[in-house]
């Protein structure tokens, strides 16, 4: 029997296993949406923007390890997810968007809301298709699927004209692959293994960067046993917290422009960095010809293109990390490091970053503690970015692997709300906290209608100092105080949320701050609390623009920072 | 690299996308139907040229990226260069082209239009003997190449 071209999109998403698509329909989706119905397994999610369906099929793919999936209509349907589709594609997200053409004689005439959206994503997906032909829809499927969740994972697109979705051909999901130009190389070199176990052996003062291809991997078991078995401390990328219990002896917490200074102390000063599923990305490295000067390098990654691109590596060992690591922890041998874990350990005290400062106000890292405290760290912490997004990542304790899902690469301020909609449909039986910005939370305000019309029980932090917080502190810092457009008028949190159904409650003062986050968990819907915090409050060192890692700042050491670099902060 | 619609413009973004500077490009068909060898000269320190390689290797639909910089290779390039020609510099000029082994292809009242295939350092030393009659126009196609020897 002859089938659809919409028909067979929807048979060859089942055959893929998906089970939800977040998306808004238009007149080149028609067709698709038209045979939903067909497809009761198939679950809809109408989202209320495109950006937060991608946002959302994202923060899905991220929790569930699986292809997220989004759809949108041509034209501006399409342009409007390019933001998620460059996020996801920045933080190798594996992600499925299907988006709606013009149908096939109109192509080219510039045609009403038609618009080449796979010219224009071609920077930012790992592949992308325009199926001319409905003979090419499963087949293309079935590829785009296998490229999004293997290897380097990331986002796929597919453009269908609307009459390809109309047309009618017989329906045979392949069971085999032809894609001769893509290769996933999953096993390390052996001799490379044994090369990097030999300086692993050898080293003094190793250090390793921990990043987001061991969640990606799934190798939480075995990269544990790799840095016990070889006693070696652990600095995190952003995006690589929660690989490691963020409570071990040998965790480090996050490095980088606002990581500890204990975690940059250690990383500046080692004699061996083992980077693994990591890009040496500037926000970690800040200055690079300056980044650990004395170390060598092993980069572990499943991409190529990263070993060597921003910092020299003498051992690159090129493979999944699971496998890589199965491997180097059969060569490695048990050490201990004593002298090593003392300077750490003097480095601990000697920079207190984690130290949250004994006041009466309302300050966002007592939030985020309290909210760790709340749920022992059984939850699922999903970020908007900036000031909240580094203060989530610094204070919660990531002790439940992939429990952080934060926008890392691309940086979008509004990721927060649609990433956390997407993550507790798919892990609905997960706590999910949203940690937003005031700012960032009004870029996706609207998925609040989803959530109420689908019942997603997130509960949302608002970390509200009225304020573009990040840039403020930018401006308090480096552009003489001058605070430029970064004061934010704000509406009444409470109020919209009220008027989407969503219960909320405001915290003005420190000892509400436990009561209302008791609230938010105890009720069982979506809930809103929007924190009042202390308008001015800086995140925690940072490394001034262009400098060495080595060169953080915090507050509580101002006069001895002076005194070492003979320069003040604020003259960056 | 495969051959379908969009190749050339995935390969093209790239080397925008990523700063890399291409000095010339040739793409055309290969030995194998559904395939065609795009033959580029990429200016750049050998890790430059390393990361252009890996970024290509890393688009779906090029199948085999090889630098072939430092191997044992046949490069040619082919250019058509229109000369102004009057009675008097014409027999010069086909003496010169004669030389070169180049060919004149087409012959006008003021002019004659000359193909000449080779290296670039022989494209380029005819092409400079050439100016000093006038050239006209000149469309080069950049460099093809193969390794040489039996190995593919």
């Amino acid at each position: 029997m002859k089938k659809t071209g919409a028909q067979i999109l929807c048979e060859s998403l089942i055959k893929e296993g998906v089970e939800v698509i977040f998306g808004i329909l238009g007149g080149s989706v028609l067709p698709i949406y038209d045979t939903f119905p067909q497809y009761p397994q198939l679950r809809h999610i109408l989202v209320r923007h495109e950006q937060g369906a991608a946002h959302a099929a994202d923060g899905y793919a991220r929790a569930t390890h699986k292809a997220g999936v989004c759809i949108a209509t041509s034209g501006p349907g399409a342009t409007n997810l390019v933001t998620g589709i460059a996020n996801a594609y920045m933080d190798s997200a594996p992600m499925v968007a299907i988006t709606g053409q013009v149908a096939r004689p109109v192509i080219g005439k510039d045609a009403f809301q038609e618009t080449d959206i796979t010219g224009i994503t071609i920077p930012i997906t790992k592949h992308n298709y325009l199926i001319t032909d409905v003979a090419e829809m499963a087949k293309t499927v079935k590829e785009a699927f296998h490229i999004a969740q293997t290897g380097r994972p990331g986002p796929v697109l597919i453009d269908i004209p609307r009459d390809v979705q109309q047309e009618q051909t017989d329906f045979v999901y392949p069971d085999k692959i032809d894609l001769p130009g893509y290769r996933v190389i999953s096993r390390g070199h052996p001799s490379q293994i044994k090369k990097a176990a030999k300086l692993i052996n050898e080293a003094e003062q190793p250090v390793i960067i921990a990043g987001r291809g061991i969640i990606i991997s799934q190798a939480y078991d075995e990269f544990k046993e790799f840095a016990e078995k070889a006693q070696i401390p652990v600095a995190h990328t952003l995006l690589g917290l929660s690989c490691f219990p963020g409570d071990h002896i040998l965790d480090l917490g996050m490095m980088g422009m606002h990581g500890t200074g204990c975690a940059n102390m250690a990383v500046q000063s080692a004699d061996l960095l083992i980077a693994i599923g990591m890009r040496f990305d500037d926000r970690a490295t800040a200055n690079t010809k300056e980044f650990a000067p004395n170390a060598r390098v092993i980069h572990i990654d499943i991409d190529a293109a990263e070993i060597g691109k921003n910092v020299p590596v003498d051992i690159p060992v090129v493979g999944d990390v699971k496998s890589v690591l199965t491997a180097l922890n059969e060569e490695v041998e048990k050490r201990e490091h004593v002298d090593w874990f003392s300077q750490i350990e003097q480095w601990r005290c000697e920079y207190p970053s984690q130290d949250i400062k004994q006041s009466d106000e309302v300050l966002p890292q007592y939030i985020i503690q309290q909210i760790y405290e709340a749920t022992q760290g059984d939850a699922l912490v999903v970020t908007g970015v900036g000031q909240n997004q580094m203060w989530a990542a610094r204070y919660f304790v990531y002790t439940k692997p992939n429990s952080l899902i934060s926008a890392g690469g691309l940086g979008p301020m509004g990721f927060e709300l649609p990433a956390a909609m997407g993550v507790k449909v798919g892990c609905p039986e997960e706590v999910v906290w949203c940690v937003a910005g005031d700012g960032g939370f009004q870029m996706t305000i609207q998925e609040l209608a989803t959530i109420t019309q689908e019942n997603i029980a997130v509960k949302i932090a608002i970390i509200n100092n009225g304020y573009l917080g990040m840039v403020r502190q930018w401006q308090e810092l480096f552009y003489g105080r001058r605070y430029v457009d970064t004061k934010l008028w704000n509406p009444d949190f409470i109020k919209i949320a009220e008027a989407y159904d969503i219960p909320g409650l405001r915290v003005t003062r420190r000892e509400d701050v436990i009561p209302a986050i008791q609230k938010a968990m105890e009720y069982p819907g979506p809930f809103l609390i929007d924190f009042l915090i202390e308008p001015e409050e800086n995140i925690y060192p940072i490394v001034p623009p262009g400098e060495s890692l080595a060169r953080f700042f915090e507050p509580s050491r101002t006069e001895i920072w002076e005194r070492k670099f003979g320069v003040s902060i604020t003259e960056f | 690299m495969e051959d379908k619609p969009g190749v050339l413009n995935r390969v093209a973004s790239l080397f925008r996308r990523r700063s890399f500077n291409i000095q010339s490009l040739a793409v055309g068909g290969s030995e194998q139907p559904g395939l065609s060898r795009m033959t580029m000269v990429a200016v750049g320190d050998s890790a430059q040229v390393e990361q252009v390689r890996k970024q290509l290797e890393k688009l779906i639909n090029v199948v085999k990226v090889s630098d072939i910089t430092e191997e044992g290779m046949v490069n040619r390039e082919l250019a058509l260069i229109k000369v102004k020609a009057t009675a008097s510099t014409r027999s010069e000029i086909m003496q010169i082209v004669g030389i070169f082994r180049a060919n004149i292809v087409d012959v006008a009242p003021g002019s004659v239009t000359v193909e000449v295939t080779g290296d670039e350092d022989k494209v380029n030393s005819l092409l400079s003997l050439l100016r000093d009659f006038g050239v006209k126009e000149v469309s080069r196609t950049g460099r093809i190449a193969l390794t040489r020897g039996s190995s593919s």
